[in-house]
């Protein structure tokens, strides 16, 4: 999948490689600098993920950027045209949001930063400042689809406003600049700023305003509330600013968390069953014994991987326990009894027993690493129950591997 | 899922009452609904529904907010136990 997108990038690179001319100047926002939407910025920190060159120079009017289709013309203003965004989703948006929430291609999904309208906005229209995540942007700009207004788009490296905030790229220090940069100042006659309140552990309101002279005002937590406020800032419902957990949005997490458990699960599984392979060959077993109870283990881990990035998010908050852990450990505990009857009811009890363990501990660990997308896990938290969380994690799977391991050398 | 407390009693937020202007900034940024305002100032509710997101204590004009923010993120704490602080990040697990 990043494949294909690399080779769809640089495609895209070859016709504005020098030489061939490079089209942008021509286009009628070139001649306000300040204004023209940024381009992502490459990442610079190397550990978060994206490889690289697929921040390549895009190009607002290609077919072929992510984000071209969502714009419609532009809109004009005291310092030049803005580019205006269509409020209505295209198959493309929902191919490429689904491709992003399935966890497939790439986990950044940027638009470029700066400075868009929706509808026909003037001096008085409100400024909604927000990530330039597509998915983020996609979100605002179909709530506004009977609202004038401009939108702000921070480089946050194709994030969404909540991790990048988390992350400091949603920061004081990031809006101030795109401020300056989109020239708002003249763009607009008011002096306030609706920014989203996840933004709010990256953003601080008041430093915004001595900066700046612009106020930042808190909106609503989800984009689909931000007519209800546009309508009445001063009234916001307790509701609108508390966050939510419900079954589709951890439903829609359960991808996710797949695709992130499947590599080091898939990596870990291969050692083990190298290791089990020669130990049931220079064993007495007869080899289709072996390869009987290799499978075994591989169900055990696969159960544990469906318990604790499937059914634990799904489930969360009716699985007793607090720590995340626990909660991993209990639905482990009941996945693998179910499967010990349904699939391996022939086995001895040490053989059993050693399979129920690897699931356990699987599920566990997935879900405790399920903390990082919830969003009530305080750090303190989490810190506290991995403190006895991985050892004893540690030490269920290494009892359960030597059991199985055993089992697979006896046949 | 409106039971939203995680662990109980480890929450690092502290709330200095006499610096505090009453001017409710920390009420409307908090996702988790943790400050009140009692007689004018604000005041700590539920504790133990503080995820440390560093919200309140990053507007709080008067510096009356104090926590340790960071995210709860599992593979993040892992990272910073093996790699160090400054080398962990999310990376490609679910937490961004
Ligand atoms: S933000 Fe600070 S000064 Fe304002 S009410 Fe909260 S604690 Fe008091
Ligand atoms: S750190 Fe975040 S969750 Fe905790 S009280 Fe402050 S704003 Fe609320």
């Amino acid at each position: 999948m990043k494949n294909d997108h690399k080779a769809a990038m640089s495609g895209e690179r070859l016709r504005l490689t020098p030489g061939i001319k490079d089209t942008r100047p021509h286009l009628p926002y070139r001649a306000v600098p300040g204004i023209l939407p940024e381009v992502p910025r490459e990442k610079t920190d190397a550990c978060c993920g994206t490889p690289s060159g697929l921040m390549t120079p895009p190009s607002l009017t290609s077919g072929d950027a992510p984000y071209g289709h969502c714009l419609q013309g532009h809109v004009p203003s005291p310092v030049g045209p803005v580019p205006r965004l269509s409020t209505r989703l295209t198959a493309r948006d929902y191919w490429g949001g689904l491709k992003v929430r399935l966890g497939l291609g790439r986990d950044r999904y940027a638009m470029p930063a700066g400075l868009y309208a929706v509808g026909r906005p003037g001096p008085r229209s409100p400024v909604l400042v927000t990530a330039n995540y597509k998915l983020t942007v996609d979100a605002l700009r179909t709530e506004l689809s009977t609202h004038d207004a401009w939108i702000l788009a921070l480089d946050t490296n194709g994030i969404n406003v909540w991790c990048a905030a988390g992350k400091g790229t949603f920061a004081t220090d990031e809006l101030v600049h795109r401020l300056k940069a989109s020239r708002l100042d003249q763009v607009v006659t008011h002096r306030k700023l609706v920014l989203p309140q996840l933004g709010a552990s990256g953003v601080a309101g008041h430093r915004v305003k001595q900066r700046t002279g612009f106020q930042v005002i808190w909106g609503p937590i989800r984009a689909r509330d931000l007519p209800a406020f546009l309508k009445n800032p001063q009234k916001t419902p307790p509701s609108m600013r508390r966050m939510s957990f419900t079954l589709k949005e951890r439903i829609t997490l359960v991808p996710v968390e797949i695709s992130a458990a499947f590599r080091p699960a898939a990596w870990s599984l291969g050692m083990a069953m190298l290791m089990a392979l020669l130990l049931g060959m220079a064993g007495p077993a007869p080899f289709k014994t072996v390869l009987h109870t290799m499978l075994l283990g591989v169900t055990a881990t696969v159960v544990g991987l469906l318990s604790g990035a499937v059914l634990t998010p799904i489930l969360l908050p009716w699985i007793p326990g607090r720590a995340f852990a626990l909660k991993g450990a209990f639905l482990g505990l009941a996945a693998a009894f179910i499967s010990l009857l349904a699939v391996y009811p022939d086995m001895t009890v040490e053989t059993s027993i050693a399979l129920t363990m690897m699931t356990i501990a699987t599920s566990s660990f997935l879900a405790m690493n399920f903390t990082g997308a919830t969003p009530f896990t305080s750090p303190s938290g989490v810190e506290r129950e991995m403190r006895w969380a991985i050892p004893a994690q540690a030490l269920v799977v290494t009892i359960g591997l030597i059991g199985w391991l055993q089992a697979v050398w006896a046949g | 899922m409106r039971n939203m407390t995680y662990l109980p009693g480890v929450s690092t937020l502290t709330l200095d009452t006499s610096r505090c202007n009453g001017c409710r900034t920390c009420t409307l940024v908090c996702p988790h609904a943790v400050l009140k305002m009692a007689n004018g100032h604000a005041v700590i509710g539920n504790r133990d529904d503080c995820m440390e997101c560093g919200a309140c204590a990053l507007n709080c004009p008067q510096e009356a907010l104090r926590v340790t923010p960071g995210v709860g993120c599992a593979a993040y704490v892992l990272q910073t136990w093996f790699k160090g602080k400054e080398a962990a990040c999310c990376g490609e697990s679910g937490c961004c």
